[in-house]
C-alpha cells in the first residue's frame, strides 16, 4: 500500500533538514537539535528496510538499538560539554566559542 | 489512495513541518518544542511499520529523556532572560547549508528514484514475533551478545565522561588543591 521509496524520500528530506540545521545554526544545543533529526532518520530507514525486505529477521533491530544508544550517550555528553563550557564563557553560540580558530 | 496512505503523509508532513521549525526557529526553547513534535512524528511512522516497540521506546527515550534534557540546557544556557532579545538564529555558512543540504537531499532522491524496486515493494504479511526473537538474540552468543554489551559499556563511558565534564568545574573552582 505504501511504497517503499515514500519513506525512503521521508527520510531522505528529515536527513537534509538535520543537516542544514547542523550547519547553519549558531546556538550549539541547536546543532545537537540537528544531530537528532539525523538520526531520527537513519533509524526510519533501517526499519523501513526492515519491514519491506526481511521482516523475519532481527539484524535491523540490533543497528536500531545500537542507534537509539549512540545517540542518547552522544546528546549525553555533548549537552554536558555544551552547559561546561557556557559555565566558563557565559555563551553557548558556538559562533562565539573560537579560541583554537586560526 | 487507500486510508493508511493519508495517515502516513499527514505523519510525514508534520514531522517534516515540525524539523523546519526546529532548524528555523529564533528561540531555542520554540526549537525544543518542536523538536518534541517531530520525535512524535517518528514514533507513528515507527507505528505504521508495525515497529510498535521502536514507538514506545522513541517515546520514552528520545522525547521522554534526551529532548527534556535538551529543554533543561536551553534553559540554563540563556544570556537575556530579562529582556529576551533572541539573536540571529543563522551563522555565516547558511546560505552554503542551504546548498549542501539541498545537494545531499538531491542525491539521495535520484539514487531512491533509480531504484524502480522502491516504488514496487510494499509490505507482505509476516508472522515473526520480533520482539521476542530480538529479545532472545541480544543475549545469544551466537546473535548480538558482543554489539550489546559493546553498546552498554558504552553507555557507561558516556554516563562517566558527561558527569566528569559536568561537575569537574565546580570542584576545580572550590578546592586549591
Amino acid at each position: 500500500m505504501i511504497p517503499l521509496s515514500w519513506y525512503l524520500i521521508f527520510s531522505a528530506l528529515l536527513f537534509s533538514i538535520g543537516l542544514f540545521g547542523v550547519l547553519a545554526r549558531k546556538n550549539a544545543v541547536a546543532i545537537l537539535m540537528g544531530v537528532e533529526l539525523m538520526l531520527n532518520a537513519v533509524n526510519i530507514n533501517l526499519i523501513a528496510f526492515w519491514r519491506y525486505i526481511v521482516p523475519d529477521t532481527t539484524a535491523g533491530w540490533m543497528f536500531v538499538a545500537a542507534v537509539f544508544a549512540v545517540a542518547a550517550a552522544e546528546v549525553a555528553v555533548g549537552l554536558a560539554l555544551v552547559y561546561s563550557i557556557y559555565r566558563g564563557r557565559r555563551t553557548a553560540s558556538a559562533d562565539e566559542i573560537d579560541l583554537l580558530k586560526w | 489512495m487507500t486510508p493508511i496512505q493519508y495517515v502516513f503523509l499527514f505523519t510525514a508532513g508534520f514531522t517534516l513541518l515540525a524539523a523546519l521549525g526546529v532548524v528555523t526557529r529564533r528561540n531555542v526553547v520554540h526549537s525544543a518544542l518542536f523538536l518534541v513534535v517531530a520525535l512524535f512524528g517518528v514514533a507513528v511512522t515507527f507505528a505504521i511499520l508495525e515497529a510498535g516497540f521502536w514507538a514506545v521506546i522513541q517515546v520514552l527515550v528520545y522525547i521522554g529523556a534526551i529532548a527534556i534534557l535538551m529543554i533543561f540546557v536551553v534553559m540554563l544556557t540563556r544570556r537575556n532572560v530579562a529582556d529576551e532579545t533572541y539573536p540571529e538564529p543563522f551563522n555565516d555558512n547558511m546560505r552554503l547549508a542551504f546548498l549542501a543540504a539541498l545537494l545531499v537531499f538531491g542525491g539521495l532522491a535520484l539514487i531512491i528514484g533509480g531504484w524502480d524496486a522502491a516504488r514496487e515493494i510494499t509490505t507482505a504479511p509476516f508472522d515473526f514475533d520480533t520482539l521476542t526473537e530480538f529479545g532472545l538474540a541480544m543475549v545469544s552468543p551466537d546473535g548480538y551478545l558482543v554489539p550489546f554489551i559493546v553498546v552498554s559499556v558504552l553507555l557507561l563511558a558516556a554516563f562517566v565522561g558527561s558527569l566528569m565534564v559536568a561537575v569537574q568545574a565546580r570542584s576545580g573552582e572550590e578546592e586549591a588543591e
